[in-house]
């Protein structure tokens, strides 16, 4: 129903969101094309397609942009009607909206402190992760995914914490300590990567080590291109 | 103790994102037992149902807490979906509208309280940013009657508390909203014609009294 050059994806190899995005495109079985950026050489197509934030990913659908990784995945559900990712339940999305807020507001600012930042100032972002990490392993109490017995909007949502909070922990030397203090986010994690639609679709750890250690060197000033 | 309604907002007065929920209820007509809340005193009940953020507004619907505003206006139009829909239904058009009440809640606020809380060639930059949102959101509203087009909806929720605002922004950072963006100025007195938002903004010079009651509290002047 779908023809294949009608969804492209920009993205950037390295960037979490758009992993997201290609995540929930797998699990819904839709074709698309991939266009790789240049982030230090935005193409005008990204310009034009996301003129206010400028960044990847952008869902482009029969020619409308869509960006936002959290916003494109309601859009991929609500278009594609297979293999839901939200529950039905009123109370239910709500839940699901907000532990993917939280987790990309909340624990991605904290990731980041703890990742360009040194001494006191990374202590504390440490310190605030787990507090953070403790509220997510209790969420998971008794479930195999934030989503029940299969992954969904949520465990997408999180997803970036499964692989990238490790490549940060790697290139900034800090521990969030998950696999020790917070038994069942341990746990899913392993189950989330293990999932093949993940598993087959996750940047070269090693390329993204180094990638992120060039990173960090460019010091806390850089943005980080990627929403 | 119980209330005889299933619907409780725990709140605060002058909050916009309290706003934002109370709208969208008085929009689909639920009625609601209104509860403010002490911020510097939270109740057992708000820590209760909101104990990772512990913030306002918190609607509770039969019992169970639904956090953050944006998130509490999409449970209310889904959870009463039968009157006055907040969303499209359009799945591009509701990107669109996430999309720019995302924008809205990034930037404003953030952006409003450097107004307040920064002097100087700070607060020049604030005021700089803040014109830059208020005119892309000027373009974005076009000369639609409401951002949702013909019908008020998700941006226009997102958006209308902070016009309140602005009269704050305005004396605070010297500039004028009415100047550098009129469409959003005639929008707001569109929105104000509506019941839910007339009933619900704050009257402008009393958002500005506690705007000066916060900038004593932190000691800016």
């Amino acid at each position: 129903m779908v023809a294949s050059e009608a969804v492209r994806l920009f993205g950037m190899w390295a960037s979490p969101a758009v992993r997201r995005v290609e995540w929930a495109l797998k699990l819904k079985g839709i074709e698309y094309e991939y266009i790789e950026e240049d982030l230090s050489n935005k193409s005008s197509s990204l310009l034009e397609f996301n003129p206010i934030n400028k960044q990847v990913p952008v869902l482009l659908h029969n020619g409308n942009p869509i960006v936002e990784s959290l916003v494109i995945l309601e859009y991929i559900d609500e278009t594609w009607k297979d293999n839901p990712i939200l529950p039905v339940e009123p109370l239910e999305r709500a839940k699901a909206r907000f532990w993917a807020t939280f987790v990309d507001v909340k624990c991605r600012e904290e990731s980041r402190k703890a990742f360009f930042m040194e001494g006191e100032e990374k202590e504390k972002a440490i310190e605030n992760l787990q507090v953070q990490l403790k509220a997510l392993d209790e969420e998971l109490e008794g479930k195999k995914f934030f989503s029940g017995d299969h992954i969904g909007y949520t465990d997408l949502a999180v997803g970036w914490m499964a692989f990238w909070l490790g490549v940060a922990e790697e290139t900034a030397g800090f521990k969030a300590n998950y696999d020790v203090k917070f038994p069942n986010f341990s746990r899913w994690m392993k189950h989330f990567l293990a999932e093949p639609v993940i598993k087959d679709n996750l940047p070269p750890r090693e390329k993204t080590v180094e990638f992120f250690r060039a990173f960090k060197q460019l010091g806390s000033c850089t943005k980080v291109n990627q929403k | 103790m119980a209330s005889e309604k299933s619907v409780m907002l725990l709140d605060f007065w002058v909050s916009p994102f309290g706003q934002r929920a109370r709208i969208a209820l008085a929009e689909k007509g639920v009625e609601y037992e209104y509860k403010e809340e002490n911020l510097r005193d939270k109740s057992e009940l708000l820590l209760k149902s909101n104990p990772i953020h512990k913030k306002i507004p918190v609607l509770i619907h039969d019992g169970k807490p639904v956090c953050e505003s944006l998130i509490i206006v999409q449970y209310i139009d889904e959870a009463w979906s039968d009157k006055a829909p907040l969303l499209p239904s359009d799945p591009y058009q509701r990107a669109q509208a996430r999309f720019w009440a995302d924008f809205v809640d990034k930037k404003v606020f953030e952006c409003g309280g450097k107004l307040w809380k920064l002097k100087g060639e700070e607060q020049e930059a604030a005021k700089k940013e803040m014109i830059e949102i208020l005119q892309i959101l000027e373009a974005q509203l076009g000369d639609k009657k409401y951002f949702g087009g013909d019908i008020f909806g998700f941006v226009d929720v997102a958006f209308v508390p902070f016009t309140s605002w602005f009269y704050s922004y305005e004396k605070c950072a010297n500039f004028s909203v009415e100047e550098v963006a009129p469409k959003i100025v005639q929008w707001a007195k569109r929105c104000m014609e509506r019941e839910s938002v007339e009933k619900t903004l704050s009257d402008p010079k009393k958002v500005y009294e506690f705007v000066c009651y916060l900038k004593k509290r932190f000691g800016i002047e």
